[in-house]
């Protein structure tokens, strides 16, 4: 049936085990439509591609669309505005730890696009003010600290 | 849709889920083993093929972990492969082992499913991390929960679903597991006790979630007229279905999982099922997370969107209810190792088809019941409806 242990014996060795910690690094291609998004953030845009058959504008960007498998080679410049489609208000960060001050992780539809949009977080806001369907502008980082990341946005915040 | 075989599931047999196991994954995965071929008095010589299913290699660190796990799982020389598509490989594994059988290519399927999460140090969160995308995610410093949270979030917005309609899934599940023997946390909690656990991503609490667990299912398939030799009640696989839906998941809108909805609509066309709220006795849907089941319920067509929560407060969903969901306790009450929690939804069906789920037995002789899984970026459905 299975033998439960607990935490301490695991902890006081009660049991035998083994440690590995694996080492591997990877230097990813960022990818013909991603690189020119990240490129596009960089000089402070939101680009997205529109399919030429089906007239989505989609974000984040690809170079095929795939509803109609077709190449989709046709870049649009976005707002940098959009709405909340959802968010949560999060104390805990990648790894679990807790932290005091919520991180506030949201999906961000971007204006002018087929209901689409990306992962961003929400800042200068009090956590109980976030709505859904709120509408909200990117805060970028100054150009010279740009470095072609999504991170080059700071956050989203509420459009006055 | 042309099958060439029947597909019946003969015998069924799971290890406890826990925590932490001493036992490795093989050794998990040949006890579960041991139990399905006793069950129906089967040999491993009597097994013509082995599927198996099994989430990330980096839970375990250890690559090829299905060649990894197949000396436990029974297919040493034997036709074997190895299925995984994320939370969703529980349910899909019945479905890669039926392709075996109703193909005609072998009379008799082994299936296994095994997950041993509590390996990954400090805890397997790290290695779930990776599904996010690499380039314009992983930065964001994202949390595998924020994606259960985004979710629920927007399905509660958009039927405006109060946070204690929900967590009532995780009190109903919890007591259930109470007559499961393999269950790991079952406990008689509180609405209360739900809505005061720490919030990690609001809408999330702590006591919203499944738990990370260890632990192996089996189940032995066999063709029609091999199943009626080996057992007086077989349980048939009247129906499989599986869609993905796009990775691209800030471009769906997150309130109706349509690819389960898919996948439902392939198994019960299947099955010849035209009405799932009238023909279905009842369901196992994926619940790993309190809202989870009643999005599923929605998606498995057994009632309208957003009507889930009201049939919830009103008991229709209790193990003694009209439409019981989760009679095993679920993920929430059973624990959550991710294929092995899947596939015991599937066993669960097959005890309960047969009358054999003692205190967790549904009344009413139960004939026709469904189990559902779902995973990867919240875009998979696995579906299987099963008959007595």
């Amino acid at each position: 049936m299975g033998t439960a242990l607990k935490e301490e014996d695991i902890e006081r060795q009660k049991v035998l085990t083994v440690a590995y910690q694996p080492k591997a690094k990877y230097a990813w291609a960022a990818g013909i439509a991603i690189g020119r998004f990240l490129e596009g953030l960089k000089a402070g845009e939101i680009l997205g591609t529109r399919c030429e058959h089906c007239g989505r504008v989609a974000v984040p960007p690809r170079i095929f669309c795939e509803w109609c498998f077709k190449s989709s080679d046709s870049w649009v410049k976005l707002p940098d505005t959009g709405i909340v489609n959802t968010f949560s208000i999060s104390y805990i960060t990648a790894d679990t730890t807790r932290v005091k001050t919520p991180i506030i992780p949201a999906v961000i539809g971007i204006d002018s696009t087929t209901n689409a949009g990306f992962l961003h977080l929400i800042g200068e806001v009090k956590p109980e003010d976030v709505r859904i369907d709120m509408r909200v502008k990117a805060v970028w980082l100054d150009p010279s600290q740009r470095k072609g990341s999504i991170t080059d946005i700071k956050y989203f915040t509420p459009l006055k | 849709m042309f099958v060439k075989k029947r597909v019946a599931v003969v015998g069924a047999g799971m290890t406890k889920f826990m925590r932490r196991a001493q036992e490795t994954g093989k050794e998990l995965a040949f006890e579960a083993v041991r139990q399905a071929l006793d069950s129906c008095n089967m040999r491993i010589q009597d097994i013509e093929s082995v599927a198996l299913g099994t989430a990330p290699d980096a839970f375990d660190g250890v690559h090829m972990k299905g060649e990894y796990l197949l000396d436990g799982a029974g297919a040493y020389r034997k036709p074997y492969s190895r299925n995984f598509v994320g939370g969703g490989t529980g349910v899909f594994s019945p479905i890669h082992g039926w392709f075996h059988v109703a193909s005609g290519l072998y009379d008799t399927c082994l299936v296994v499913a095994e997950e041993k999460m509590s390996s990954c140090l400090p805890h397997p969160q790290a290695a779930f991390l990776t599904i996010f995308d690499n380039m314009i995610e992983r930065p964001l410093g994202p949390n595998l929960i924020w994606i259960f949270a985004l979710e629920m979030q927007r399905y509660m917005h958009r039927h405006k679903i109060p946070k204690e309609q929900i967590a009532q899934v995780a009190v109903k599940n919890k007591r259930n597991a109470l007559d499961h023997p393999s269950a790991q946390i079952a406990k008689a909690v509180t609405l209360q006790d739900i809505l005061d656990s720490e919030v990690l991503a609001w809408p999330v609490q702590r006591l919203d979630i499944s738990p990370v667990s260890d632990g192996a299912c089996a189940i032995v398939l066999a063709s029609e007229d091999v199943a009626r030799q080996i057992t007086d009640s077989p349980v048939w696989i009247d129906g499989v279905g599986w869609n993905l839906d796009t990775t691209y998941w800030t471009n769906r809108d997150l309130y109706f999982p349509r690819y389960v909805a898919n996948a439902a609509r392939m198994a019960y066309s299947m099955a010849g099922i035209s009405n799932p709220r009238k023909q279905i006795d009842f369901a196992e849907p994926y619940d790993p997370f309190d809202y989870k089941e009643l999005h599923h319920m929605e998606g498995l067509l057994l009632c309208r969107k957003g009507e889930a929560p009201k049939l919830t407060a009103e008991g229709v969903t209790e193990r003694d209810g009209k439409l019981p969901i989760c009679p095993s306790g679920g993920l929430l009450g059973v624990g959550n190792p991710i294929a092995a929690a899947g596939m015991m939804k599937i066993c669960e069906l097959f005890w309960q088809l047969r009358g054999e789920a003692g205190k967790r037995q549904v009344a009413g002789d139960p004939r026709t019941a469904v189990a559902q899984a779902w995973g990867d970026l919240m875009q998979i459905g696995t579906v299987v409806v099963m008959r007595s």
